[in-house]
C-alpha cells in the first residue's frame, strides 16, 4: 500500500470491507440464534416441561440435606418398627427408639415438632396440624375412611385404598395393611456410626473420652481402634468401600497417564521426522496414533472390558491406550520443533544414538512432556470417573449404583462432594507437581 | 546454581580444580535425585498394576489371549452380514446428528458463558475486580464436576432426553473454556480499551469492540478444540444415560449375537465421524492460530 496515493479507489475499498465486517458481524449471531433454535426444535424442548419431574427434583433436593424416619405399624400384626429411610440397615431396636416416639400398650404417640404430631391407636390414627385441626383416618371395613374439617385441602389426598398428608413437619400415609409416618430431620444421619455399634448417639466428648479411657468395650482391641473400624466398615455409608473406590479412579487416571506416556515416547521419535528419515514407517506410526485416537476411549473401554472383565485394571488400560495416540502425536510434534545444535554438539563428542537422545533431546523437551502428562492426569481424573461408570470400578461405579436406586440421593450427594474433592485436589497437585519439576 | 557451578567469588580467579570437582559433585547429586524419583516412580508403577489386577474381575494374562476373541467374533459376524451394512450405517445417522448436536450446542452455550465468566476473572478487564476470586473459583468448581454426574442427576429429574447431556457438557466446558479463555484475554494489549475507554465507552462496549477482536482467533482455536472433546463426551453420555449414537451402541451390544452387524456400522459411523472432526478441526486451528 502506497501512502501518497490515497486514492477514491482505497476509500471505496476502505468502505466496503467495513460494510463487509459489519455484516459479519450481525450475521454471525443470527446464524449461531437459527441455530440454536433448529436445536430446541430437534431436541424437543417444548414437551420438556411436561416431561420433567418437579416432584423428584424436590426428593433430590431435599435428600441431599436431609434424611427422613419411617415410623411404620403394621396394621395386621400391630407391629411398630422405627427405621431411618425405612432400610433394614437403620432400623431402630425396641430399646433404642428415639425419644420424640412414645409408646404406651397398643398407643404410639409421635411428635413431629412444631405442633404436628401423630398418633396411632387401636381405632386408627389421629394427626393434629396447627391451625388446621384434628385429622383422623380410621378403618372401616379394611378401608381407610378420613374425618377432617371442611373442606379439605389439596395437601391430604384420598384414594381408595389410601389416604396421605403432606405437611412441612412430616407425612403420614394410612393404607389398608400399615400406617407410616416420616419424619424429616437435617444432616446424613448415622454417618459416623450405625445403629447397631455401641458408639450410636454419643455425643463427640462422649466419643472423646472413650476412645482414651480404659475399659475396652471390646476386650480383643482398643477403644480407639475399634471406633475406627466401627467408623471404616458402617453399613449404611460403607466409608471403606467408598474411599477404596476413589482410591481405585485415581490409580486408573495415574496408571493410564504414565504408561501412555511411557510407551508413546519411544514411539513418538518413531513418528518424528528429523529422527525417522524412512516416510513409509513414519507415516505408519502415525495412521496407528490416529487410528487409536479416532476408536475413541468409549470403544476400547468396551472391548476391553470383554476381556479382562470389570475392574480397575481395564479402566487403566483403556485409558492408556487412548492416551497412547494423543500422546505420540504431541510428543512427535514437540521432536520435530527441538533445537537441532544440541544433538550435534553431543553427538561430536562421539556419542550414539541413544545417548544423543537421552543428553542432546530429551533434556529440551521434557518441559513440554511434564507438562501435558499431568495436564492429561489431570482430566483423566475425571474420564476415570466415567469410565468406571462404563468397566464397573471406582467411585464412578458406586454413582451410577446409588444413582439408579433412585431413593440414596443422600449418597449421590456425598459421592458428588468426594468427586468433586478428588479432582480439586488432583488439580492442585498436578499444578504444585508442574511448578516443582517444570520452573524448577 | 550459577555459583555452585563455577565456585568464583567475586574479585577471585577461578580455581580449576575446585570447579571441576563442585560439577562433578553437582552431577552425581543430580543423578542421585533421579535415581531416587525414578527408583520411586517405578516401584508406584509396579505396586499400582498389580492393584489394579488384584481387583479386576479378570486378570490380565488369563485376559490377554482373550483380547482379540470379541472383535473377532463381531468382525466374522459382520463380515457374513457385510451386504447390509452401508444400510444400517445409514440408519444410525440420525443418531450420530443427535450426538454431534449435543456436543455442539454445549459447545456453544458453555462457550458464551466462558466468555463472560473470563472477562469477568481477567485481571485488568473485569467488571468488579473485587468479584474476580468468585469467579474464579467458580469456574474451579463447574470443571471439576464431571459431566456424567450432572448428567445422571438431571436424566432423573427431566425423565431423560438430550437436553440433560447438553446441560451437563455445557457446564463443564463453561468451566474449562473460561479457564483457557481468560489466560488467552491475560495477554491481551490493553491499549484499545483505553482508547474505547477515552471516548466514553461502556463496559460491554469495551470488552466487545476492545477485547474480543483480539482474542477472537485464540478463543475460537480452543473452543473447535473443545467440541473435538465434547463429541467424544456426548457418545461416552449416550453411553452411560440416554440419547446419540452412544444409546445406540448400548443397546446393540446388549442384544449380543445377532446384532454385531449393527455394532460394527455404529463402531465406523463414530470412527468416521470422529476422525473427521478432529481432521477439519486441526487444519481450521492451524489456519486461526497461524493467521495463514
Amino acid at each position: 500500500m502506497t501512502t501518497n496515493t490515497l486514492s477514491p479507489n482505497l476509500a471505496q475499498s476502505v468502505t466496503a470491507s467495513f460494510a463487509r465486517k459489519r455484516r459479519i458481524a450481525i450475521a454471525i449471531p443470527l446464524v449461531i440464534l437459527a441455530y440454536l433454535i433448529y436445536a430446541a426444535i430437534s431436541f424437543d424442548l417444548a414437551s420438556l416441561a411436561q416431561r420433567a419431574r418437579f416432584d423428584n427434583a424436590a426428593i433430590l433436593l431435599s435428600d441431599f440435606w436431609s434424611h427422613k424416619t419411617h415410623v411404620t405399624r403394621d396394621n395386621r400384626s400391630g407391629e411398630l418398627t422405627v427405621a431411618i429411610e425405612g432400610e433394614g440397615k437403620g432400623t431402630y431396636p425396641a430399646n433404642l427408639i428415639p425419644d420424640w416416639i412414645v409408646t404406651d400398650g397398643a398407643v404410639t404417640r409421635i411428635d413431629l415438632g412444631r405442633g404436628y404430631s401423630v398418633t396411632y391407636d387401636a381405632a386408627g390414627a389421629r394427626m393434629i396440624v396447627p391451625g388446621y385441626g384434628t385429622i383422623d383416618i380410621r378403618p372401616v371395613d379394611g378401608k381407610p375412611v378420613l374425618t377432617a374439617p371442611e373442606p379439605i385441602p389439596d395437601w391430604i389426598s384420598v384414594a381408595e385404598n389410601k389416604v396421605s398428608v403432606t405437611t412441612d413437619a412430616g407425612r403420614l400415609s394410612y393404607s389398608r395393611s400399615k400406617v407410616e409416618t416420616f419424619k424429616y430431620e437435617a444432616g446424613w444421619e448415622l454417618w459416623f456410626f450405625t445403629i447397631d455399634s455401641p458408639f450410636f448417639d454419643k455425643s463427640f466428648t462422649q466419643l472423646a473420652s472413650l476412645a482414651v479411657s480404659s475399659p475396652r468395650i471390646d476386650p480383643d482391641r482398643s477403644n480407639f481402634g475399634y471406633m475406627v473400624s466401627e467408623f471404616w466398615t458402617n453399613k449404611m455409608w460403607r466409608h471403606g468401600d467408598v474411599l477404596w473406590a476413589i482410591f481405585e479412579t485415581i490409580l486408573m487416571a495415574f496408571l493410564g497417564t504414565m504408561s501412555a506416556a511411557l510407551i508413546s515416547l519411544p514411539l513418538g521419535f518413531l513418528a518424528a521426522r528429523n529422527f525417522m528419515p524412512l516416510g513409509v514407517f513414519r507415516g505408519g506410526v502415525r495412521r496407528v496414533f490416529d487410528f487409536v485416537r479416532g476408536v475413541d476411549g468409549l470403544i476400547w473401554t468396551i472391548i476391553l472390558s470383554r476381556a479382562f472383565g470389570p475392574g480397575p485394571m481395564t479402566g487403566a488400560i483403556a485409558i492408556a491406550i487412548t492416551d497412547t495416540g494423543s500422546f505420540g502425536k504431541m510428543f512427535s510434534e514437540a521432536l520435530e520443533n527441538i533445537d537441532e545444535k544440541q544433538v550435534e554438539g553431543v553427538g561430536s563428542t562421539g556419542a550414539n544414538a541413544l545417548q544423543r537422545a537421552r543428553f542432546g533431546v530429551i533434556p529440551q523437551i521434557m518441559p513440554v512432556l511434564l507438562a501435558q502428562v499431568l495436564y492429561y492426569l489431570e482430566s483423566n481424573t475425571r474420564s476415570a470417573t466415567v469410565i468406571g461408570a462404563i468397566v464397573g470400578g471406582g467411585i464412578g461405579l458406586l454413582l451410577t449404583q446409588a444413582i439408579s436406586t433412585q431413593k440414596d440421593w443422600e449418597e449421590v450427594a456425598y459421592y458428588m462432594v468426594l468427586i468433586v474433592l478428588m479432582v480439586m485436589m488432583m488439580d492442585s497437585l498436578s499444578g504444585w507437581l508442574r511448578r516443582k519439576l517444570i520452573t524448577g | 546454581m550459577a555459583s555452585i557451578t563455577y565456585g568464583a567469588q567475586p574479585g577471585q580467579g577461578p580455581n580449576l580444580p575446585s570447579q571441576q570437582q563442585s560439577y562433578l559433585e553437582m552431577v552425581r547429586r543430580k543423578r542421585m535425585y533421579g535415581g531416587i524419583l525414578m527408583v520411586i516412580f517405578v516401584a508406584l508403577m509396579a505396586s499400582g498394576w498389580m492393584t489394579a489386577e488384584m481387583r479386576n474381575a479378570g486378570g490380565f494374562w488369563n485376559g490377554l489371549p482373550q483380547l482379540a476373541d470379541f472383535p473377532a467374533e463381531v468382525l466374522t459376524e459382520a463380515w457374513a452380514k457385510r451386504a447390509v451394512i452401508p444400510a444400517l450405517i445409514l440408519e444410525h445417522v440420525p443418531a450420530l446428528i443427535e450426538t454431534l448436536n449435543i456436543a455442539a450446542v454445549s459447545t456453544l452455550l458453555g462457550a458464551l458463558m466462558a466468555m463472560s465468566l473470563a472477562l469477568l476473572a481477567t485481571r485488568g478487564l473485569a467488571r468488579w475486580p473485587r468479584l474476580i476470586p468468585l469467579f474464579r473459583r467458580s469456574m474451579d468448581a463447574l470443571r471439576a464436576i464431571p459431566e456424567i454426574v450432572v448428567a445422571l442427576v438431571l436424566i432423573f429429574i427431566l425423565g431423560g432426553g438430550p437436553v440433560a447431556a447438553v446441560v451437563a457438557i455445557a457446564l463443564h466446558t463453561g468451566g474449562a473454556l473460561g479457564k483457557q479463555f481468560s489466560e488467552v484475554a491475560e495477554n491481551a494489549d490493553l491499549k484499545p480499551v483505553e482508547g474505547l475507554a477515552s471516548v466514553g465507552a461502556n463496559w460491554s462496549q469495551r470488552m466487545w469492540l476492545g477485547i474480543i477482536p483480539q482474542v477472537a482467533p485464540n478463543w475460537l482455536s480452543y473452543a473447535l478444540l473443545r467440541f473435538e472433546i465434547n463429541v467424544r463426551a456426548s457418545a461416552i453420555l449416550g453411553f452411560v444415560g440416554e440419547g446419540g449414537i452412544g444409546h445406540d451402541l448400548k443397546l446393540a451390544m446388549q442384544w449380543g449375537q445377532g446384532r454385531y452387524d449393527q455394532v460394527v456400522a455404529i463402531f465406523l459411523l463414530l470412527f468416521a465421524a470422529i476422525v473427521l472432526i478432529d481432521q477439519l478441526s486441526d487444519h481450521y486451528r492451524n489456519k486461526l492460530v497461524k493467521g495463514t
